[in-house]
């Protein structure tokens, strides 16, 4: 028997309710490690809040979570963050009053200070702030107070900051709404990109993007997981078409 | 680090001139100045959990009040004598902020203001209560020989004005000195983002409930420090200093000096003291002469003074 890597990510049996409605129900879902997996789903779907109990911005009603082999469904969010799951807000959630630079510094120190062999020094901290901005092409803006900037780069500022945190598995909500064209099209390259080095979990309205980028789809309904497969076979299946676009 | 320098430099030279005063100043306003500077030590202390962390406190007279009642009772009822009681005064800051912090902070907002002022009421009441050790609002005075410093040597007799200006002065420098390092380290810079946006600092991977708490314990330490300070120069400790009215003065002077900034509530106890005092020598109504002062600096400075001075002008102030 050949030995198969663990998923990095696996959840089981996972729900969340809010009073009566299932908004994340029984759910079992695993994705390995250094894929780009897209969920996507009509509005109300259960998305937002299934990622949400992934990073432990809300807590699970029942079900467990399972990141690099481990259970953490009880563990409070910072400290998954600290584990390597990093999530960029749906709306999008800077510092406006402080800088670029400080935006993303405040994330890369975290990540500085948790390594424990590296004394953080304004040199690696300036580094690692550099080669964030540099790959979501923020450098020239470093010193801008980050709530002047135009909407389409606060979304690059926090994506940015989730970059700087060094994640093994990056979540990013809706990235591109709002976006341009042209700023879609960087989006996608960034992505590719950021793929070398981390685990992707991607929700996605957009289906030029996901088909773009994702190397499985992940499509949940009323809180549940509706159909799972690489993009050829998600886009044939009969299932999808009828919840996803209306039959 | 050019705007690292210059606000470094500005910070010596305030204490500068503040130790010059000592010699110019006439007695009467060297005693203001003395009682100014100690009551500053009060404002930065709670500056540090209002302005920086975003915390709206109603309940830190508890924590002047725990160093005031720290360091008085055990030299009123115990005889000792200033260092230990000094100690045991911090440890009565640190020992509250820490357990009123622990429950406070599960609250926020306008249900974090009620529960400190709640915790505070409290700790007046109970001051009151044991009026057997305390003698409640007609307090105690501290006796003439037990208000002395023993350093290296010397004798420094706290009754002695130039040395209570000196005193004031050295303790004052040296939470300057601890809050200019503090809001400036990586601590400093979680607190600050905490305040301006706490779920994405959680989403960062900080765990902002412990750095809250960090910033509450020190704040109430330096509070309780300049409680134990006052009552140590100026050799009274009563139920006063434990009341709402010194939960809303530290409020006042740091909103008038500018929140979040190292000199502000320095800038702001002075000018409050000053305009109470000028007003109360022209009429018995002075605090509607002062009242109005703070509406039209509010409206003209809506940042404090030091804020809008940093809003406008000078950036780099920290």
């Amino acid at each position: 028997m050949a030995a198969v890597t663990p998923p990095l990510l696996v959840t089981r049996n996972l729900s969340r309710f809010f009073g009566g409605l299932k908004a994340v129900d029984r759910v079992d879902f695993a994705l390995p490690e250094g894929q780009v997996r897209a969920i996507i789903g009509p509005n109300g779907a259960g998305k937002t809040t299934f990622v949400s109990l992934v990073c432990g911005r809300i807590l699970p009603s029942s079900g467990s979570i399972l990141f690099d082999g481990r259970e953490i469904s009880h563990e409070p969010a910072h400290r998954r963050v600290r584990a390597g799951i990093a999530y960029t807000f749906q709306i999008t959630s800077i510092f406006p009053n402080l800088t670029v630079f400080d935006n993303v510094a405040l994330a890369a120190q975290r990540h500085l200070l948790d390594q424990k062999r590296v004394r953080p020094t304004e040199k690696t901290l300036q580094d690692a702030c550099t080669k964030a901005l540099d790959q979501v092409g923020l450098a020239q803006r470093a010193s801008h107070r980050a709530g002047n900037l135009a909407y389409g780069h606060q979304r690059l500022v926090e994506i940015a900051m989730g970059l700087a945190l060094r994640p093994r598995l990056l979540i990013l909500d809706e990235p591109t709404q709002g976006l341009s064209d042209e700023e879609i099209e960087a989006f996608i390259r960034l992505v590719r990109e950021i793929r070398r080095e981390a685990t992707i979990l991607l929700i996605e309205h957009n289906m030029d993007v996901v088909m773009a980028l994702a190397e499985c789809i992940t499509v949940m309904d009323q809180g549940r997981i509706l159909a799972e497969g690489p993009p050829a076979a998600i886009r044939a299946d009969a299932a999808v078409q009828q919840a996803y676009l209306g039959g | 680090m050019m705007a690292g320098a210059k606000s470094f430099w500005l910070h010596v030279a305030v204490v500068l001139v503040l130790f010059a005063l000592n010699f110019l100043l006439p007695e009467y306003h060297r005693g203001v100045f003395s009682r100014a500077m100690v009551l500053a030590v009060f404002a930065m202390g709670y500056n540090l959990a209002f302005g920086y962390t975003g915390l709206l406190s109603l309940g830190h007279a508890m924590f002047f009040a725990a160093g005031l009642y720290g360091a008085g009772l055990p030299i009123y009822h115990l005889e000792w004598s200033a260092w230990p009681a000094l100690g045991t005064a911090l440890l009565a800051g640190a020992a509250l902020a820490l357990a009123v912090g622990f429950l406070a902070l599960r609250t926020a907002g306008v249900a974090f203001m009620i529960v400190t002022l709640m915790f505070a009421q409290v700790f007046y009441l109970a001051t009151l209560y044991f009026g057997a050790y305390t003698r409640g609002e007609e307090g105690l005075v501290l006796p003439q020989a037990a208000r002395a410093l023993p350093l290296l040597g010397w004798n420094l007799v706290l009754t002695d004005p130039p040395t209570r200006y000196m005193i004031a002065l050295t303790l004052l420098a040296s939470v300057l000195a601890i809050t200019f390092l503090l809001v400036r380290s990586p601590y400093g810079r979680s607190l600050i983002a905490i305040r301006e946006n706490e779920e994405r600092m959680r989403m960062l991977g900080y765990n902002v409930f412990a750095n809250k708490l960090g910033a509450v314990v020190v704040s109430g330490v330096i509070c309780a420090t300049a409680g134990a300070a006052y009552g140590l120069l100026f050799g009274y400790i009563g139920s006063g200093f434990a009341s709402i009215q010194y939960s809303i003065l530290p409020l006042l002077w740091v909103l008038l000096g500018g929140a979040a900034t190292t000199l502000g509530p320095i800038i702001g106890t002075l000018f409050m003291f000053y305009a109470v005092d000028l007003a109360s020598s022209y009429t018995s109504a002075y605090m509607l002469v002062v009242g109005l002062a703070l509406i039209l600096l509010i409206l003209f400075f809506p940042k404090g003074i030091v804020g809008t001075i940093r809003e406008r002008w000078l950036p780099w102030l920290p």
